[in-house]
């Protein structure tokens, strides 16, 4: 069989992917990138074109600035603790001990858990009246009077990435203990025939095996932190004071909740390329740590 | 492996201790909220375990009493069925096809990126666009558009998980039996595509979990029992003026119930897995 006749085959059985990933994709796409251009309203009238106006009117707006550090600010604390913790724990679950099977499946009970759910439930335990968490720290005495941690922006973020955190790190730890556990006996037996301490142990031995893995959950977890929606939306709706307010919040009140279609578009588009730019650095680390994959 | 000494046995007991506290606290608490009266739940200071159990309220939740706080909630899960259902459906049977194209043709491998890409894209990005078009096809608020919609998230994951698992079955097989005179219909039907069914399973479940947990295309797109899904009334919910927490709480371990389930059972296939791959080398 020919080379064309086998491309021409395989284009054949991807037509119907095709058909809809043009209809619901890329054509959604393009639309964006024209609104973009244009005054449109989200209902109503067909909008003009104006040009660069919407890029330049956000673009250059505090309201963006500020969303942006928010955002960034609530990607790399939320990731940087749900690495360090997920690393710990899969260090943990990588000993012998009583309890570890059962203990390893539970941490898919916080993955496993819907991300409305999640929000849900934290939000009740924020509680400002009847939260465990004022109950908890007032019955232990480390608080006076209950607070309200969702209606402070002082506490708002940090409520927010803890409960973001405890929803994601146990993936990390999933991710980090399988590549633990092809980490050869030996060479770890070698290592300490050859004296090497706990830390050397781990930076010289093992941290090898899980930089691949590791590097590919943190690209795909600072992604889903900077495209984040779902919990913010249900914990605080980007308050208070719009003190959690990130981009993807930001995009939804811009075009549907003052239903500025064009301008939401604009705002759309510059997040999309801010992931765009995470996701090529994806790619480029996968190709890079598939290759020297042991 | 060498002797622990004491002293590292009892932080390596203390740790994972800590740890399942801290994984389980949340859940459990989850699940005794939804089981206190609500007098408990008010409570100064806090009841941490009710001294009555009280299951009423999965009862409230499941009647279809109309108008009913029940009411609401069994046409989400409704909605939620069918629009993960039929959109898992789809985008399996639309995977199926371009999964095993991309994993036997080198020359198209690069289309695999593009696919993976768009999964990659943020929901703002098609959001505008979507709601104008469903507006105009006059399917905002069913279930119908809300199925298209998740095709845009399952059809790409779905191709990406087919064609990893295509990968892992020999096409020496599918070569055989093309020797022995097979077409390539036959082939895929008789050798291939049984081969696949469990990776065609686990897709369609993970794909399933994904519409399920779905929630910034449901809120924008539906607006009242007709087609609101499990996320957007928990949503509601949480954010309305119900006063019994207990009732949020019962509503979020319903929803919660199928994902953990799957979750706990699949986690068995994936360490075995990951085990049996250690051994076989």
């Amino acid at each position: 069989m020919s080379g064309t006749w086998l491309t021409t085959r395989a284009w054949l059985l991807m037509l119907p992917l095709l058909i809809v990933m043009i209809a619901v994709i890329g054509w959604p796409m393009m639309d964006t990138v024209r609104l973009s251009f244009t005054d449109s309203k989200l209902v109503g009238t067909q909008g003009s074109f104006v040009g660069l106006d919407n890029y330049v009117r956000m673009l250059s707006s505090t309201n963006f600035t500020r969303t942006l550090v928010t955002t960034l600010w609530f990607a790399l604390i939320s990731v940087t603790a749900e690495m360090v913790i997920g690393v710990l724990a899969a260090l943990l679950l990588n000993q012998e001990f009583y309890g570890r099977t059962v203990l390893r499946a539970l941490m898919i009970l916080p993955w496993a858990l819907p991300t409305i759910v999640n929000a849900t439930l934290w939000r009740l335990i924020y509680n400002p009246e009847y939260g465990a968490l004022n109950a908890a720290l007032t019955q232990i005495g480390l608080l006076d009077a209950y607070r309200s941690w969702l209606g402070e922006p002082a506490t708002a973020m940090i409520a927010l990435i803890a409960a973001d955190c405890w929803k994601n790190f146990p993936l990390v730890a999933l991710i980090a203990l399988a590549a633990l556990q092809a980490v050869p006996r030996d060479i770890v037996s070698a290592s300490l025939v050859d004296g090497a301490n706990a830390w050397n142990r781990f930076r010289y031995v093992v941290l090898p095996y899980l930089a691949g893995p590791l590097v590919v959950a943190l690209v795909l977890r600072t992604i889903e932190a900077f495209k984040v929606f779902d919990i913010i939306w249900v914990m605080t709706r980007g308050g208070p004071a719009n003190s959690t307010r990130t981009l993807s919040i930001l995009v939804y009140q811009e075009a549907f909740s003052f239903q500025r279609a064009g301008s939401g578009a604009s705002l759309a588009l510059i997040v999309t390329l801010m992931v765009t730019l995470l996701a090529i650095a994806y790619g480029t680390v996968v190709k890079k740590f598939a290759g020297s994959a042991a | 492996m060498a002797q622990r000494s004491l002293a590292a046995s009892i932080a390596i007991y203390a740790a994972a201790l800590l740890l399942a506290l801290v994984v389980l606290a949340p859940i459990v608490w989850l699940f005794v909220m939804s089981i206190s009266p609500a007098a408990d739940l008010a409570a100064k200071p806090l009841h941490w375990w009710p001294e009555t159990v009280d299951f009423s309220r999965y009862g409230v939740l499941l009647s279809s009493v109309p108008n009913s706080a029940g009411a609401a909630f069994v046409a989400s899960l409704y909605n939620s069925l069918i629009v993960a259902g039929s959109a898992s459906v789809i985008a399996i049977l639309i995977a199926i096809p371009a999964g095993w194209a991309v994993s036997r043709t080198p020359s198209i491998g690069w289309s695999l990126g593009i696919v993976i890409g768009t999964y990659m894209l943020p929901p703002v990005a098609l959001a505008v666009p979507l709601y104008m078009a469903l507006a105009y096809l006059g399917l905002l608020n069913s279930l119908l558009g809300l199925t298209l919609v998740y095709l845009t998230i399952l059809a790409p994951f779905t191709t990406w998980l087919m064609k990893s698992g295509f990968d892992g079955i020999p096409r020496e097989l599918e070569a055989a039996a093309m020797l022995d005179g097979a077409g390539l219909f036959t082939t895929l039907r008789i050798i291939t595509l049984p081969l696949a069914l469990p990776v065609m399973g686990t897709s369609a479940l993970f794909a399933f979990l994904l519409a399920w947990d779905e929630f910034f295309y449901a809120l924008l797109f539906t607006s009242d029992q007709r087609a609101k899904t499990l996320t957007v009334a928990i949503a509601d919910l949480a954010g309305g003026r119900v006063s019994d927490y207990g009732l949020i709480a019962t509503a979020g371990v319903l929803a919660a119930l199928p994902p953990v389930l799957v979750g706990l059972l699949m986690q068995r296939v994936l360490i075995s897995g990951l085990t049996n791959g250690g051994v076989k080398g």
